[in-house]
C-alpha cells in the first residue's frame, strides 16, 4: 500500500472527524440551553429543538465528503487505489481539508448561535422565524467549505 | 397578492343598543376597534373591570375543572390529535349551555370543591407521612412515649449524639452514681450519628441521671406521640388507606362530570367571551346617551357592516379618511397557493401599508428552492401524502398550522419533482434491491435514470443552475423594489435604484460568460456576436455612472455625493456573496442524495447473503437510516429556504414593520361556533 493512499484516507477521516467534532460541540451547547428553557417552558419544546439541531449539519457535511472521498479512492466498492501516489493523496487530503477546518469552527459558534436563539424563543416564543435566522447565517460558510472540498474531491484526478 | 384594503369606519350609536351592537360586531369579526383617538373630554369610560374579573374567574374555573377532567377521565386521544383543532358546535348548542350556565357553573364549583378537597387530604397524608418517617427510629420503643415512668422508677427518653452501645450509655448514665447503680440503658435504635435511648432509673437517682446524660449532650425528643410507637405507626398507615380511599372516591366523583366536557368547554369559551366584550367595553367612550366607536374593516366588509349597524339598531357609520402616516393593521389576501407561505412571512414581519405584499412571487420561489434542497422523489411522494391525509382528515385544524401542512404539501411536490429530475428515488434504493437480491450487474445503469442529469456526476453544472436561479430570485426582488417606484410615481427612483443595478449587473454578467475564466470553471462556452460584447460595455459603464450620480441623489455637496455613490457601488460585492450563497441549494441536494445512498449502502452490505434475515435488517437499516436523514434535511430545507428569501430575496427591497389585523372577535379556545341559519 502506498503513503498516498494512507495520506488520502487520512483526509477522509479528518472530514468526519473534525467537522463531527464541531457539530457535536455545537448541539452540545445548544442542547443545554434548550433544556434550561423546556424545563420553564415545555410548550416550546419542538421549537427549541429545531434549534439545538442546527449546528447539525457540519457533521453530515462532513460525512458526504468523507463518502465521496472514500468511493473516489475505491474503497467503497471497486478496486481500491492502493498504489495512489503521493502527490495524489496530499491533494486529497488538501481537499477535505475546507469541510473539515470550517466544519470545526463553525459547528462550535454556529452552537452558541442557536444556544442564543434559544435566549429568544425562550423571551418571545412568536420571533422563531428570526431566531432561526442568526444560526443559519453562521451555517454559510461551512456550505461554502463543503462545496469545495467537494468540487476539489470529485475532480481531482486518480 | 395583495395587502387587504383597510377602510376606517366610526360608528356612533344609542347607548341601549351597546350590547347588541357589540355582539354583532364580536360574531362577524371584522373589525379592529382602536378608541384611543376618541378623547373628547366630555365623554366618559364605564369600570368594566369588576364584571370582566368575575368573567374571567368563570372562565378560569372551566378551564381548571376540563384540566380536571383530562387528570381523572381521561379522553382516549390519539398522536394525531393535536391536529384536530378546535370542535364546531351550532349556535343552538350555545344557546342551550347559556340557558344551563346556573347548573354548570355549579357543576364547576363542585367539582373544584372536590379537588379542593382531595388537595387537603393529600397534606394530612403527606403529615402523616412525614410523622411516620419521624417515628421508625422509634419503634422498637414497646411502652408509650409518654410514659414516665412508673412509681418507684424514672423513665428518660431521648437521643444521643453520636453512635453508642448500651454500655456506654450506662457508663455515662451512672457517673458518680454509687455501683451497682440503679440504672437501665437501652438502645433503641442508632443511625445518622445520633442514638435514641430509653434510660431507666429510680426516681432518686432521676436529676442526677438526667443531668449526667446532658452533660454527654442528651436531648428529648422534639415531638412526643400519645401511645407506643409501633402502635401509633399502624394506625396513622391506617388512617392514610383511609384517606387515599377517600380520595379515590372524590376522584371518581369528578370523573363523573367527564360526560358533560363538551358543555364545561362551551361555558369557558362564552365566558372568555364576554370578558373580552367587556374588556372591550371599558374602552369605549359613552355621553349620556350614546356611545362612540372607531376601527378598520376590511373595505369589501365595511359595506355590511354600515347597512347592518345602520338599519338594525339605527347607528350613524361614517367612512374616515385614513392620514398618511397612519399606522394601518396589515391583512394578506392570496390565492391558495400562495396563502400558505403566509405564516412564513408573518414570522419575518408584515408589510405595511402601502407597500407590496411579496407572497406570491416569494411562495413559487419557496416551493422551488425547497424541492431543489430536499430532492428526493420517495420523500417527496410521502411529504405530500401525509400532509394531503392530514389536511383532509382534520379540516378543522387552527389556521397557523393548516397554512403550514399545505406550504408541506406544495414543497412534497415540488422535492418529488426534483427527486425524478436528479434520479434520487429514496437515493439509489432500487438499485441497491436489485443488485442484492436480482443479481443486477454491478455496474449497470441506474434502474430510475435522473431526468435531467445527476448532480453527483457533474456539480459544476447544476452550480451553475443554481447560481442562475440565484440571479433570478435576486433579481426579482429588484424588481419589485422597481414596481413600488413606479406605482409611487417616483420615475426618477426607479431609473437610479432600479434600473441602474440591472444595467450594471447585467452588463457585468454579459462581460463575465465569455471570458476564459468563466470558461475554464464552467467548461461552457459561450460565443455572443461582437455586438452583445459592446452592448455589455455600454450597459455597464452606464449602470455604473448612473450609480455613481444618482444613488445618494439626496446629498447635495457634489463630492461626496459622488464619493457615496462610489461606496454604494462597492456593494457590488455583497451581490456577489448573495449569489453565491445560493450554492446552498447544490449543497443540501448532495447531502440528501448522498447520505440516503450511503443508508442504502450500509444495509445492502449487511443483507448481502443472509436470506430472509438480511431482509429484515435491510428494512430496518433502511427505515431508521431514512426516516433520520428524511428529518434533518427536510429540517435543512425549510431553515435554509426561509433564509434565502429572508436575507438574499427581503435583502433587496422589503421593509417589515406592519401590525396583524386582529378584529374583535369571540375568544375562543376550545369550540368554534358555528351560525346555522334558517
Amino acid at each position: 500500500m502506498s503513503t498516498g493512499f494512507a495520506i488520502a484516507l487520512i483526509g477522509a477521516a479528518l472530514a468526519t472527524a473534525l467537522a463531527g467534532c464541531g457539530s457535536a460541540w455545537g448541539v452540545g451547547v445548544a442542547g443545554q440551553a434548550a433544556a434550561g428553557v423546556v424545563s420553564e417552558d415545555p410548550a416550546q419544546f419542538a421549537k427549541v429543538l429545531i434549534l439545538q439541531l442546527l449546528p447539525g449539519t457540519q457533521g453530515i457535511y462532513g460525512l458526504l465528503v468523507t463518502f465521496i472521498t472514500l468511493s473516489k479512492v475505491g474503497l467503497l466498492g471497486g478496486a481500491p487505489a492502493v498504489s495512489m501516489d503521493t502527490a495524489t493523496g496530499l491533494a486529497i487530503l488538501a481537499a477535505c481539508l475546507p469541510i473539515a477546518i470550517v466544519g470545526l469552527v463553525s459547528g462550535l459558534h454556529q452552537g452558541k448561535t442557536s444556544a442564543a436563539s434559544i435566549g429568544i424563543v425562550a423571551k418571545r416564543p412568536d420571533q422563531f422565524g428570526k431566531a432561526m435566522l442568526f444560526p443559519a447565517m453562521v451555517e454559510t460558510y461551512a456550505i461554502l467549505a463543503l462545496l469545495i472540498s467537494i468540487l476539489s474531491v470529485s475532480n481531482v484526478p486518480v | 397578492m395583495a395587502i387587504v384594503q383597510m377602510q376606517k369606519l366610526s360608528i356612533a350609536a344609542s347607548k341601549k343598543n351597546r350590547k347588541a351592537i357589540l355582539e354583532l360586531l364580536q360574531s362577524m369579526g371584522v373589525m379592529e376597534i382602536h378608541t384611543d383617538s376618541l378623547t373628547d373630554p366630555d365623554l366618559r369610560k364605564m369600570d368594566t373591570q369588576t364584571a370582566r374579573m368575575k368573567y374571567d374567574r368563570r372562565a378560569d374555573s372551566f378551564d381548571r375543572v376540563l384540566a380536571l377532567l383530562d387528570t381523572y377521565a381521561p379522553e382516549k386521544k390519539s398522536m394525531l390529535d393535536s391536529f384536530k383543532g378546535p370542535e364546531e358546535v351550532g349556535r343552538s348548542r350555545l344557546d342551550q349551555v347559556i340557558k344551563e350556565r346556573r347548573s354548570l357553573n355549579q357543576d364547576a364549583a363542585t367539582i373544584l370543591k372536590y379537588e379542593k378537597q382531595i388537595s387537603d387530604l393529600k397534606g394530612v397524608i403527606q403529615k402523616n407521612e412525614n410523622q411516620i418517617e419521624w417515628l421508625i427510629p422509634w419503634q422498637e420503643l414497646d411502652v408509650p412515649m409518654t410514659s414516665e415512668g412508673t412509681k418507684e422508677t424514672a423513665l428518660l427518653l431521648g437521643s444521643l449524639p453520636g453512635e453508642l452501645a448500651a454500655p456506654d450509655v450506662y457508663a455515662a448514665a451512672a457517673e458518680g452514681l454509687p455501683e451497682p447503680a440503679c440504672v437501665t440503658a437501652d438502645v433503641i435504635s442508632t443511625g445518622n450519628e445520633a442514638t435514641l435511648v430509653s434510660v431507666l432509673t429510680l426516681k432518686k437517682d432521676r436529676e442526677k441521671v438526667e443531668e449526667n446524660l446532658r452533660r454527654h449532650g442528651f436531648a428529648r425528643p422534639q415531638q412526643i406521640v400519645r401511645g407506643v410507637p409501633r402502635e401509633v405507626i399502624e394506625d396513622l398507615k391506617k388512617e392514610n388507606e383511609h384517606e387515599q380511599k377517600h380520595i379515590e372516591a372524590l376522584e371518581k366523583k369528578i370523573a363523573e362530570f367527564a360526560p358533560k366536557r363538551e358543555d364545561y368547554k362551551v361555558a369557558g369559551d362564552y365566558y372568555r367571551s364576554r370578558s373580552a366584550k367587556y374588556s372591550l367595553l371599558g374602552t369605549i367612550p359613552q355621553s349620556e346617551n350614546a356611545f362612540f366607536l372607531e376601527g378598520y374593516v376590511p373595505a369589501d366588509q365595511a359595506g355590511a357592516v354600515k347597512t347592518l349597524l345602520g338599519e338594525k339598531f339605527g347607528a350613524v357609520v361614517e367612512t374616515e379618511e385614513i392620514a398618511e402616516d397612519e399606522q394601518v393593521p396589515t391583512l394578506l389576501k392570496n390565492n391558495r397557493f400562495s396563502a400558505s407561505v403566509e405564516g412564513v412571512l408573518e414570522s419575518y414581519g408584515l408589510p405595511t401599508r402601502g407597500h407590496v405584499d411579496p407572497t406570491f412571487v416569494m411562495s413559487i420561489f419557496y416551493v422551488f428552492f425547497f424541492g431543489m434542497m430536499l430532492s428526493d422523489a420517495g420523500y417527496g411522494i410521502l411529504m405530500f401524502l401525509a400532509c394531503g391525509f392530514l389536511l383532509k382528515k382534520y379540516p378543522n385544524m387552527g389556521s397557523g398550522m393548516k397554512k403550514m401542512m399545505q406550504m408541506f404539501f406544495w414543497c412534497g411536490i415540488s422535492t418529488a419533482f426534483w427527486g425524478f429530475m436528479f434520479g434520487g428515488v429514496f437515493g439509489d434504493l432500487a438499485d441497491v434491491i436489485a443488485k442484492t437480491w436480482f443479481g443486477y450487474p454491478a455496474d449497470g445503469p441506474a434502474i430510475i435514470p435522473a431526468l435531467w442529469f445527476v448532480p453527483l456526476n457533474n456539480p459544476m453544472r447544476l452550480l451553475l443552475w443554481c447560481m442562475l436561479f440565484g440571479v433570478i430570485h435576486l433579481f426579482a426582488g429588484l424588481l419589485i423594489k422597481g414596481y413600488e417606484y413606479l406605482k409611487d410615481g417616483d420615475v426618477v427612483g426607479f431609473v437610479s435604484d432600479v434600473l441602474s443595478w440591472l444595467m450594471f449587473l447585467m452588463g457585468l454578467i454579459l462581460i463575465l460568460l465569455p471570458t476564459d475564466l468563466f470558461e475554464g470553471i464552467a467548461q461552457m462556452e459561450f460565443n455572443f456576436p461582437p455586438f452583445v460584447g459592446t452592448l455589455a460595455k455600454i450597459l455597464t459603464f452606464a449602470g455604473l455612472a448612473l450609480i455613481l450620480v444618482m444613488a445618494e441623489r439626496s446629498t447635495k455637496n457634489w463630492v461626496l455625493r459622488i464619493l457615496l455613490g462610489a461606496y454604494d457601488v462597492y456593494g457590488v460585492t455583497s451581490w456577489l456573496s448573495d449569489v453565491l450563497s445560493y450554492s446552498r441549494l447544490l449543497a443540501l441536494g448532495l447531502a440528501t442524495g448522498v447520505i440516503a445512498s450511503v443508508v442504502n449502502m450500509m444495509a445492502g452490505m449487511v443483507a448481502q447473503g443472509k436470506g430472509i434475515i438480511g431482509v429484515i435488517l435491510f428494512i430496518v437499516i433502511c427505515l431508521a437510516g431514512h426516516t433520520l436523514n428524511f428529518a434533518i434535511n427536510v429540517l435543512g430545507a425549510y431553515v435554509h429556504t426561509n433564509r434565502l428569501q429572508f436575507v438574499e430575496f427581503f435583502g433587496k427591497f422589503y421593509e417589515a414593520g406592519g401590525e396583524p389585523f386582529q378584529p374583535f372577535t369571540t375568544a375562543n379556545k376550545y369550540v368554534e361556533i358555528k351560525e346555522e341559519r334558517n
